[in-house]
């Protein structure tokens, strides 16, 4: 991996630059599967983009290159000027996955304080940031509760308050409000656009929800499977701030309408970019494999 | 789960407790009701001499046998007792302490755990108290220890293979977390793998518990002092003094009982955020 793209000349605000990111997964012995083929992208600062695509594109394993989860097997990730795994060393990521992975022996507290144990936080400032995060994500008053205690939409806000505890540059977002019911699904929304104007933190987000996409981007970044491919990039021109209201707009289902539109052009779309599960939890053995 | 009960659960009132106190009662009762029947229906068939030719003391004449030997003066069935449960609880600790250092060895390489952990399953179905003749020829008949490694090697086996599981078998998204904060190995282990495996450890002590004065006693069986359950047992059978006999069965029992609730205790203490620890709440 070089440290800078050749003969590129780069924006000065790109947080992220994917350049030519190619992976292939082996199983067994012989069968090589493709998961990426060809991905460029650059993301700027204080950007949120979002990845959507159907089932086995290669979403989730473009999010984990990124994060430097999963190393390309060609091509160059290139984050905040370094190569990834500086970025990852540097701890430039907060990652939220679908499931919360809490930590049961923990409580919400520690939890959120458990990269900042890691990263040599003092004890005054493991209590101050994990309060003020808790504050953010409006649980200030379950400090001392254990998850279980917690309904699902609560534990993954723990899980963001957790991934935002040490001022990452990214949040790495993979499916995470996946799990939850729809109304829980879209009061999440709001409050991650809450948090994300409030911090100015760079946001990318794998879903497999349109209208998720559509109101939380700034950018949808539309992927094709069979190989994971960019097939199209939609800029979303809807005013900020957003809520309730921007759900209702033309504009919003135009949108909507344009992305799904983009997803259907992409291939064959098996009437799969709506319903992801089993696969999705493929893609995650596979990247357990890949990583070793 | 909803955090309204959650919160309430935290604030135990007097009413609270009492219901709490009831209810399990409630939940106990049919238990208690089959066993106090089993037992009054054992004592009638006895007495009722429908047992001819099948020596079976009541439950009286076992109760009689214990009072004898605990007015005997210092009651011997009781002191055989420990001897019998010193031996499974140091056999106890040999064999966990060695099972979890393997474990841990092992854990940490992926190609030692793929070779060990077929084994170490494969050996854990192996009867293994064939072997106490062995441990008694090596350790010597008449040395404790000889029954501590009988105990070792047979709750070895379980410990290995559940805390193995237990370090490994963690949820991938866990352990990536832990990658996207650059964790080192050892941060992993310390604060992810080895709580993880906790749970599995105690499923294995629990087991282990059992199987340990199973083994102790059964090493017994094949020579040793004689002031020890196993050997009262068979000395008692063989001089026909069946009450005798059950009344050690019995001490047997509620030491087996004691020592596995005690793991309970200990269990609960450890890890009161566990789901299994949790679900024994009413």
């Amino acid at each position: 991996m070089t440290d800078s793209v050749p003969g590129s000349a780069p924006t000065t605000d790109a947080v992220v630059r994917l350049a030519g990111i190619d992976k292939q997964f082996v199983q067994g012995t012989q069968a090589v599967t493709t998961a990426l083929a060809g991905i460029d992208l650059e993301i700027r600062s204080g950007e949120f983009v979002s990845l959507i695509g159907p089932s086995g594109c290669g979403k989730s394993t473009l999010l984990r290159v990124i994060g430097d989860l999963i190393q390309p097997t060609s091509g160059t990730v290139t984050v905040n000027g370094k190569p990834a795994e500086r970025a990852r060393r540097d701890r430039d990521y907060g990652m939220v996955f679908q499931a919360p992975v809490l930590f049961d022996w923990r409580t919400v507290e520690d939890n959120v304080k458990l990269p900042l144990e890691l990263m040599g936080y003092d004890r005054a400032r493991r209590d101050a940031r994990a309060r003020e995060m808790l504050d953010l994500v409006e649980l200030g008053d379950f400090l001392r509760h254990h998850p279980y205690q917690l309904s699902g939409g609560m534990q993954q806000r723990v899980a963001i308050a957790r991934a935002l505890a040490f001022e990452p540059s990214i949040l790495l977002m993979d499916e995470p409000f996946g799990a939850l019911d729809e109304m829980t699904r879209e009061r999440m929304n709001q409050e991650v656009l809450r948090i994300w104007e409030r911090t100015g933190i760079t946001i990318v987000f794998v879903t497999h929800s349109i209208p998720e996409a559509v109101f939380l981007s700034s950018r949808v970044v539309v992927m094709s499977a069979r190989p994971g491919r960019i097939t199209d990039i939609i800029e979303v021109d809807l005013p900020r701030p957003r809520d309730v209201e921007t759900r209702e707009q033309p504009r919003y289902f135009e949108l909507v309408t344009d992305v799904r539109e983009a997803l259907r052009r992409g291939g064959d779309v098996e009437e799969g970019a709506a319903t992801e599960p089993p696969v999705a939890s493929t893609e995650r053995t596979l990247a357990e494999g890949g990583v070793g | 789960m909803s955090v309204a009960t959650a919160a309430g659960g935290g604030f135990p009132t007097t009413t609270g407790a009492l219901a709490r106190w009831i209810g399990r009662v409630r939940f106990y009762l049919p238990t208690l009701l089959v066993f106090g029947g089993t037992i009054v229906l054992w004592e009638l068939v006895v007495r009722a001499g429908l047992l001819r030719g099948f020596p079976l003391p009541a439950p009286s004449q076992i109760l009689a046998a214990l009072g004898e030997n605990w007015a005997a003066g210092r009651w011997p069935l009781a002191r055989a007792a420990a001897a019998t449960l010193f031996e499974a609880v140091g056999g106890l600790l040999i064999g966990t302490t060695a099972g979890v250092a393997l474990a841990f060895v092992t854990a940490r390489f992926t190609t030692a755990r793929e070779l060990l952990l077929p084994l170490a399953i494969g050996a854990s179905a192996v009867p293994i108290i064939a072997f106490a003749p062995l441990m008694n020829n090596w350790f010597g008949v008449l040395n404790p220890l000889s029954k501590m490694m009988i105990v070792a090697v047979l709750v070895f086996f379980p410990v290995v293979v559940n805390v193995i599981r237990g370090l490994t078998q963690v949820e991938p998204a866990a352990l990536e977390l832990m990658r996207s904060y650059a964790a080192s190995e050892w941060t992993i282990l310390r604060d992810l793998r080895i709580p993880n495996a906790l749970p599995y450890f105690f499923t294995a002590l629990k087991v282990s518990a059992t199987l340990s004065l199973i083994g102790a006693i059964v090493g017994e069986y094949f020579g040793g002092a004689n002031d020890v359950l196993g050997r009262v047992i068979v000395q008692s059978a063989s001089a026909l003094r069946f009450d005798v006999t059950w009344a050690a069965i019995l001490l047997g029992a509620v030491t087996g009982i004691a020592f596995y609730l005690a793991i309970v205790a200990i269990e609960r203490l450890v890890i009161p955020w566990h789901a299994s620890v949790r679900a024994h709440e009413p």
